[in-house]
């Protein structure tokens, strides 16, 4: 045991990549932990409230991305990526790319007056570009860390951030670095995108206004999103009184090579339905499903609420086509109804597309770096789906979260604690022998 | 409170302009050197940054400052670091005092400057008050055992312990009935590989009797728990022989038992209607023959009001029954009455289209009108009504499954007591927070996986036997665990022993001593203050929070 103890990988700082990191480094492993974009946190900071229990997510999910990045034990790398992945015979090799955010990681405070200056307004990537951010910004205001970064492909070279800057910060030449780690094993925990529903050209997405994404409804529904938690359509900033939720929209659909159960949207689909009734009385809401998934813990009791105690209304079936009106904006939703038989059309304000769970981009260069393969999809595969969950066919290669397929957040959590003790099992047997 | 001579820094941020484009600092630099006890003020550009922690550091040791208050942002993200410095500069941690002047000041008053400025003032008044009455505490450490016990020997149980043993953990594994194996001896196969229950059983049952950091214990029944992370004393008892265990942390994973569905669809009185678990037996032992008709029936005793969870794997289990009958016999009509068919994930939708393709019948019913069982010619016939025809359909049947839940054992609640961890109103084990502590329990060393958590199939239930694995293991391999000083300290002298602070604590800190009076367990208290709060002798003082420091602030606050 006279070598020193390995380090561990973590790729992904979602809210899995963040727990996998926490229990590894909590074990006395140091931990990199490996985010593409400028803050950790990843889907989990985009929701507003969190199924069955309604708790906010950012309020559970800020205090452990704090955490993480103040563990004595974890490098947090933000705004870098993997790009190469090296065996040697006590581990890995691997090649971190750190993008230049031409601010100072260790000089910025945080402060925002370089935002609050920089003429050049972009849509934010964090509110589904429903709202705007900076071309010098954080994704969100509890961004871990709290550091700015520039979009120089918006940035007009003005300078003003540079000018008022007090500490210093802006570095208009910083190149990206190129930083070399050695890990005795790593975990993947890169999540998911959702479903593009632009190619479902018969719901309108992305033609009409009012037709939007259950991610984006997040946004339109958090008291710190773009619309400041008033929930309005985007057409006309009216208040909906009529809205539909459409699952399945890019799952259990083989025609856009998405077979799968998405596993979250029925819940999600739920949450977000009680929340427009929590938030607006008078609002009639309809779920179109054809199974509602409440396979997981309080799901059912959930579902039973919704229905009970809200009056959502729930209707069997699968929806054929989305008009629109062009007068009004409003929706007529074409349904035939699997209990009844009967085809249905009804007009809705606003309609909200349940859109499914895919692999991120990027995900097919990783698997080669990684040399772990990925499904027909593109989700991770493990080695053993009985006996070795997080394990893949790649010695020394662990898998958490939405990586391996759809999943919910404390599935998520959970596979990434498993996945770090498989990681430090691992490490240990190794590292005695 | 010693008589040492108060000697107070206070370090104002501007944060940028957050605080400072508002709030007009250095007047409230100047106002807090008037207030008593303050030897020294300055104000920093951000004090987070590496500049400003040094200049706390500079001034400490040049003013010989004995407390120090910093009026900034949310003690939430930045107090831990403040603290650090102070005990850099060789200051107790705990004579540090936030005042946050910017989430409850600036940013909420942007459009009054001038009352923001007071109020500022106001709160670092507040601040510098309670700084006065500040004593050092100690942070609690505690020694872990570094051996563990795994109660319940099925695949979660059994995952757990090796997963701990293999990382030189001395694990006790403990089992109430004569052999391990749990659910896994009454499974035939498991999906969805396919993969037969017996070979999973011997390779993990192997694994755990070859290790040698593993004591397997069956037959054997837990008796008593006492103690907390790090020491607990367990008793158990085995063919009415008792022992006493002694570990660090301790794993549950008790799993769940099918519900026997008596009176539901003739189960009991009609010959044919069996269990998803009955007829995995029959298919086990091969004995199931070539049946014309087989007819399931989802969410037997689930999803309604008086058991209105959804056991998760009954959908699956149905679905791989049915490819299994339709193998082996082809020709048997195979049918699925559902409500909703939880085919979640990857795996479950394509496993749900293999047995269409596979010529499974799929018809979903509702809980209004449920399917109805009765006898038929020479074998049973089930009514359902179709929604899509429109009409009832009947299906003749030599066999009807009916899909029932995982309940809980009876034996939980004795478990939940000994343990003193909650149940759930379902009766399953209650984790610490359902999303983001699912293996966790409040109480700290304890922790649950398994269907004794939820019913939940084979592989998330190893995948949740690692995960809480994953997290005993931590007290365990840094030997010890630390907890902060502020916590609940009873005067003896005032308590009365009425235990209502035992009952009120969330974390089970509280107990009744041998001197029949309370007891905080101090590594085991979050400093929450329920207990202070709540006691009606006022015998419970929350550190670093007392009546004194409190009401300081509270007198502060209109003094202005």
């Amino acid at each position: 045991m006279g070598e020193e103890q390995p380090a561990i990988l973590v790729i992904g700082g979602g809210i899995a990549g963040i727990q996998a990191a926490l229990d590894v480094a909590s074990q006395g492993f140091t931990v990199y932990l490996v985010e593409r974009k400028p803050s950790i946190g990843g889907h989990m900071a985009m929701l507003d409230k969190t199924f069955p229990t309604l708790d906010c997510s950012q309020c559970i999910l800020t205090p452990k991305m704090v955490d993480v990045a103040r563990h004595p034990n974890v490098r947090l790398l933000t705004y870098s990526e993997v790009k190469d992945v090296k065996r040697e015979e006590n581990g890995f090799l691997v090649k971190v790319l750190k993008k230049p955010r031409y601010v100072k990681e260790d000089v910025c405070t945080g402060c925002g007056i370089c935002a609050m200056h920089c003429p050049v307004e972009v849509p934010s990537e964090f509110n589904m570009g429903l709202g705007i951010r900076k071309a010098i910004y954080v994704p969100f205001p509890q961004a871990v860390p709290l550091k700015y970064t520039i979009d120089r492909d918006h940035c007009i070279r003005c300078r003003l951030c540079q000018n008022v800057c007090a500490a210093g910060a802006i570095d208009f030449d910083q190149q990206p670095e190129e930083l070399e780690l050695k890990v005795g094993a790593i975990i993947v925990a890169t999540g998911f995108e959702t479903f593009d529903a632009r190619k479902i050209g018969e719901y309108g997405y992305g033609r009409y206004p009012n037709v939007v994404t259950g991610l984006e409804l997040e946004r339109i529904v958090s008291a710190a999103g773009p619309m400041g938690g008033h929930i309005i359509r985007p057409s006309d900033g009216k208040i909906p009184r009529r809205v539909a939720f459409i699952q399945c929209v890019g799952s259990r659909d083989k025609r856009f090579g998405n077979p799968y159960c998405s596993r979250v949207c029925c819940m999600y689909a739920i949450k977000n339905a009680i929340l427009l009734k929590e938030h607006l009385h008078e609002v009639d809401v309809t779920i179109f499903y054809m199974d509602i998934r409440t396979y997981g813990k309080g799901f059912e009791e959930f579902y039973r609420r919704a229905e009970e105690e809200f009056g959502i209304k729930f209707v069997r079936g699968r929806v054929s086509e989305i008009e629109e009106d062009p007068e009004t904006k409003n929706l007529r939703v074409i349904i035939e109804n699997t209990e009844t038989g009967e085809i249905l059309q009804e007009e809705f304000d606003m309609v909200v597309l349940s859109v499914g769970l895919v692999p991120p981009k990027g995900v097919k260069e990783l698997s080669k770096i990684l040399g772990v393969p990925v499904d027909e999809y593109g989700f991770f595969v493990e080695k053993d789906i009985m006996t070795s969950p997080m394990e893949t066919k790649a010695e020394g290669i662990f898998l958490a979260g939405t990586a391996l397929g759809p999943k919910d957040i404390p599935d998520s959590v959970a596979e990434a604690s498993a996945a770090a003790m498989r990681a430090v099992n691992y490490v240990v047997r190794r590292w005695k022998s | 409170m010693t008589e040492e001579e108060l000697r107070i820094g206070v370090f104002i941020c501007h944060c940028g302009i957050n605080i400072g484009g508002v709030v007009r600092v250095p007047e409230v630099v100047e106002y807090a050197k008037t207030l008593p006890g303050v030897v020294y003020a300055a104000d920093n550009l951000y004090t987070c940054s590496a500049a400003g922690l040094d200049a706390i550091k500079k001034a400490i040791k040049e003013h010989r400052l004995n407390r120090v208050v910093v009026a900034s942002c949310t003690p939430r993200t930045h107090e831990p670091l403040f603290r650090k410095t102070c005990e850099e500069a060789g200051l107790n941690k705990y004579l540090f005092e936030m005042a946050n002047i910017r989430e409850h000041c600036s940013w909420v008053h942007m459009d009054d400057p001038d009352r923001a400025t007071e109020k500022a003032k106001d709160i670092v008044r507040m601040a510098v008050a309670k700084a006065r009455l500040l004593e050092p505490l100690d942070d609690i450490e505690i020694e872990v055992r570094p051996e563990a016990l795994v109660i319940g020997a099925g695949p979660a149980g059994m995952t757990a312990a090796l997963s701990l043993a293999n990382q030189g953990f001395h694990v006790y594994l403990v089992e109430k009935e004569p052999e391990v194996g749990g659910m896994l001896r009454k499974l035939n196969r498991l999906y969805p590989t396919d993969r037969k229950a017996d070979e999973l059983l011997q390779q993990l049952s192997n694994a755990v009797y070859q290790n040698s950091n593993i004591e397997v214990f069956t037959s054997t029944k837990i008796v008593d728990v006492s103690g907390f992370i790090g020491n607990f004393e367990v008793l158990v008892r085995k063919d009415g022989e008792e022992r006493k265990l002694e570990v660090g942390t301790i794993i549950v994973a008790t799993g769940a038992e099918p519900l026997k569905p008596t009176g539901l669809y003739g189960y009991g009185e009609l010959e044919g209607v069996i269990t998803q678990i009955e007829l995995e037996e029959r298919l086990k032992e091969g004995r199931l023959g070539t049946p014309k008709a087989v007819v399931m029936i989802q969410c037997v005793g689930s999803r309604i009001p008086e058991r209105p969870y959804c056991s998760r794997i009954c959908c699956a289990t149905a679905i791989k029954n049915a490819i299994l009958i339709k193998q082996a016999s082809p020709q048997t009509q195979v049918y699925i009455l559902y409500r909703d068919l939880q085919a979640y994930g990857k795996e479950y939708e394509e496993y749900y289209r293999r047995a269409q393709e596979l010529g499974v019948r799929f018809i979903s019913y509702t809980l209004e009108k449920p399917p109805e069982v009765s006898r038929g010619d020479g074998g049973l016939k089930v009514k359902v009504y179709h929604a899509v025809l429109g009409r009832e359909l009947t299906l003749p049947a030599d066999l009807v499954v009916l899909s029932t839940p995982l309940i809980p054992p009876e034996t939980n609640e004795e478990l939940s007591k000994l343990l003193k961890v909650p149940l759930d109103r379902n009766g399953f084990f209650l984790e610490a927070h359902v999303k983001l502590r699912p293996v966790d329990f409040a109480t700290d060393g304890i922790y649950v996986c398994g269907t004794a958590h939820s019913p939940k199939d084979v592989p998330d239930s190893i995948a949740q036997a690692y995960a809480a694995a994953s997290r005993a293991s931590i007290p365990m391999a840094n030997r010890r665990v630390v907890a902060e000083g502020i916590v609940a300290e009873v005067n003896k002298d005032r308590c009365i022993g009425c235990a209502l602070c035992v009952d009120l604590c969330p974390f089970k800190a509280s107990r009744i001593g041998e001197d029949g009076k309370a007891e905080v367990i101090k590594v085991l208290c979050k400093g929450c203050g329920v207990c202070a709060a709540s006691c009606p002798q006022r015998a419970i003082t929350m550190k670093n929070f007392t009546d004194s420091q409190i009401l300081a602030q509270v007198e502060a606050a209109f003094k202005g």
